[in-house]
């Protein structure tokens, strides 16, 4: 990974579900409005870093519900693009049911 | 070139270009491609993937529409997944970087995240593995398009090579081109090799991982005679199968002629010739093919089975099988040869860092002493309805000896208890097959009734090679000195303590060495049944006294090359128009 993110973020899965094919749709296409590089690791799982922009890796999270979440962003708008995942998995993916 | 050791089904040599089969019958033409072709072959990629995305698209929407959003959001990871750069660039850099085809690239990415999945906790994301099969399966049938072909629409001969095939894509060979079988399993089913052995055209089978090791489009000679499969093999190699090839159909039609002759020498010497057994039914058609009977009845075949290892009722049921097919003459049953390269498909155990010198063969059975009595059991009751022989192979020592005799005993104590009939006379014999069995022969004469040289492990134990590796295998070579010393002395001492000698590995199949064993004494010769016509015709031309002149002339050399130059220049002289 070149040099430090500018951005480290923890965040816990809440939804039933934990992170499934919808969920991971919903992170790429969250991931991928922004311009930095985005990764994404289940600390209580592996911790393999997967790219937060590949809807195949991100399915290899293996995170149920209660898996702590490590998202890392590298470039200009690392800020607010973790800021956008942590929202988006604090509020169970927008799942209404959630 | 790449030298794979399998079982054969069939007789014969084979040689065309490969074709690869995946399980789900998608044929990938070519696993590789020449360089100048990368840049196509990321096209055909980038539009399968255009085409799929659509295709997935148009899906949804029906589902949508019929079946509502839920049903539809199936396939958006499918999408999601197809959309992936990242995946696309990894596709994409094996058809850069390896000249992969797009197909074999989209396939190898594909696997490789299967894999990964399958190591999930969570059980229903093990489950996603079906979705990453079906994005495959979806990809390459965009991929191939019309290029996707069924076997039957091969346009010239091609040599078959898959991981497995059904018993119904076997029994369709026969309306294709195809011209021999390789196969990574040893016949999911034993229908699989029954029906490979219908169909008649050169095969092996259990080569492990042929279908990963072979591309599309590499020349392949399939060996069946000496259960090996060549892929790439150089110029001179390919050059001495090409005349087997051609003295093989020659051969067949000598076959009849020879079949009803005996094995004479001419000096009126008897030789019997026996039979190298995987099947049971390869009893009977070698016997009514002119052997004398079966040397050597590999029963680790049984094994070969999805199901595990076989009861003692099924392998009953094999071995009277054999016998009946024998009608009579003398078979020799050896116990499981499991372990190392034979055991094939379920790796049950742990990997061993030297399975050649680990875990196997008659080891194998006195660690597993409920199963090598099972077969024991399952031998004896067959053996009162025939001439059988049981044998044990590998033996490092008389302990070993001892030992499986006495589970032998067990076996006979519970049959008799039980009012089960068996013979108590069996005889009983060993495969001399280690330098350490060799050195002590004398000693293993006074407690065996027969003893059969196996110098394919007897050689390569004798040389430190692993025949399996491409690096060493050149160092294989049966006109070593040591070995020839080793025979004389073997058949020497086994000849003077009146036990029956036979020997049954490749050497015995080989017109290069019929001769040196003539002449170091050899009178049962146990081969693959393929090979019987043409050591049988140099049998009948050949003299004892010449025999015994060459084998002596033969031990005086101080290399292998010399040992085999002057076999050939002798042979020659006994049949000058064969190419040996």
């Amino acid at each position: 990974m070149p040099g430090p993110p500018s951005e480290i973020r923890e965040v816990t899965v809440t939804n039933a579900e934990g992170v499934h094919a919808r969920p991971v749709m919903r992170l790429v296409d969250v991931a991928s409005a922004f311009a930095s590089r985005i990764t994404v690791a289940n600390v209580s799982g592996t911790g393999e870093e997967l790219d937060g922009k590949s809807a195949m890796s991100l399915m290899l999270l293996d995170a149920p519900k209660g898996s702590v979440l490590r998202i890392r962003a590298w470039g200009e708008d690392a800020a607010e693009a973790v800021d956008a995942m942590v929202r988006l998995i604090e509020n169970g993916f927008s799942d209404p049911s959630a | 070139m790449e030298i794979l050791r399998g079982i054969s089904v069939t007789a014969g040599v084979a040689i065309g270009e490969a074709v690869i089969l995946d399980a789900e019958e998608y044929r990938i033409p070519h696993r590789t491609v020449p360089e100048q072709a990368a840049e196509r072959e990321v096209e055909r990629l980038r539009a399968a993937i255009a085409v799929s995305i659509e295709e997935l698209e148009r899906q949804a929407q029906w589902m949508n529409t019929h079946f509502g959003r839920d049903a539809a959001n199936v396939f958006t990871w499918h999408v999601g997944v197809l959309s992936d750069s990242k995946l696309q660039g990894g596709i994409e850099s094996l058809i850069v970087d390896k000249a992969y085809s797009a197909a074999y690239a989209t396939s190898t990415v594909m696997r490789s995240y299967q894999r990964r999945f399958l190591q999930m906790s969570d059980p229903l994301l093990v489950e996603r593995i079906r979705d990453v099969q079906d994005i495959e399966r979806r990809l390459l049938r965009n991929i191939l398009g019309d290029a996707r072909e069924d076997l039957a629409h091969l346009t010239r001969p091609a040599i078959l090579i898959a991981h497995d095939l059904t018993p119904t894509q076997t029994a369709r060979l026969a309306d294709t081109l195809v011209i021999g079988v390789a196969l990574d399993v040893g016949g999911s089913t034993s229908h699989t090799a029954i029906l490979l052995r219908s169909w008649g055209k050169p095969s092996v089978i259990g080569l492990g991982d042929v279908s990963t090791r072979v591309s599309g489009g590499d020349t392949v000679v399939i060996d069946a005679a000496n259960q090996l499969v060549l892929s790439d093999p150089d110029r001179p190699t390919l050059e001495s199968y090409r005349r087997q090839e051609a003295s093989f159909g020659r051969l067949m039609d000598e076959w009849e002629s020879l079949r009803a002759m005996a094995a004479v020498t001419g000096d009126n010497v008897a030789i019997r010739l026996m039979s190298n057994i995987e099947f049971p039914h390869e009893a009977k058609a070698s016997v009514e093919q002119g052997a004398d009977g079966v040397g050597l009845y590999r029963t680790e075949f049984l094994f070969l089975h999805p199901d595990g290892p076989p009861g003692e009722e099924a392998q009953y049921q094999a071995y009277r099988a054999a016998i009946a097919g024998a009608a009579g003459r003398p078979i020799t049953i050896r116990t499981f040869d499991l372990g190392a390269d034979k055991y094939t498909q379920e790796k049950r155990y742990e990997q061993e860092r030297n399975p050649m010198l680990g875990l196997r063969s008659i080891r194998y059975s006195l660690a597993n002493v409920g199963m090598f009595k099972t077969q024991l059991r399952a031998i004896l009751r067959a053996s009162v309805e025939g001439d059988v022989r049981l044998m044990f192979p590998l033996l490092v020592s008389l302990m070993e000896f001892r030992q499986a005799k006495m589970t032998l005993h067990d076996a006979m104590e519970d049959l008799e208890e039980q009012g089960i009939p068996f013979r108590r006379d069996i005889p009983v014999g060993m495969m001399l097959e280690t330098p350490a069995a060799a050195i002590q022969v004398k000693e293993f004469c006074r407690e065996v009734d027969f003893l059969s040289i196996g110098t394919n492990d007897l050689l390569q134990y004798l040389l430190a090679v692993d025949r399996g590796n491409e690096q060493v295998s050149r160092f294989y070579d049966s006109s070593h000195p040591a070995l020839i010393r080793v025979l004389r002395d073997v058949i020497r001492i086994a000849g003077r303590s009146q036990v029956e000698c036979s020997l049954c590995g490749e050497m015995a199949g080989q017109p290069l060495y019929t001769l040196l064993l003539l002449g170091l004494g050899l009178r049962v010769f146990s081969m693959a049944p393929a090979n019987i016509p043409e050591v049988k015709k140099l049998i009948r031309l050949a003299k004892i006294s010449h025999a015994q002149r060459v084998a002596r002339r033969a031990l005086t050399f101080e290399t292998a090359r010399q040992v085999t130059n002057y076999l050939r220049e002798e042979t020659r002289k006994v049949l000058p128009e064969d190419p040996f």
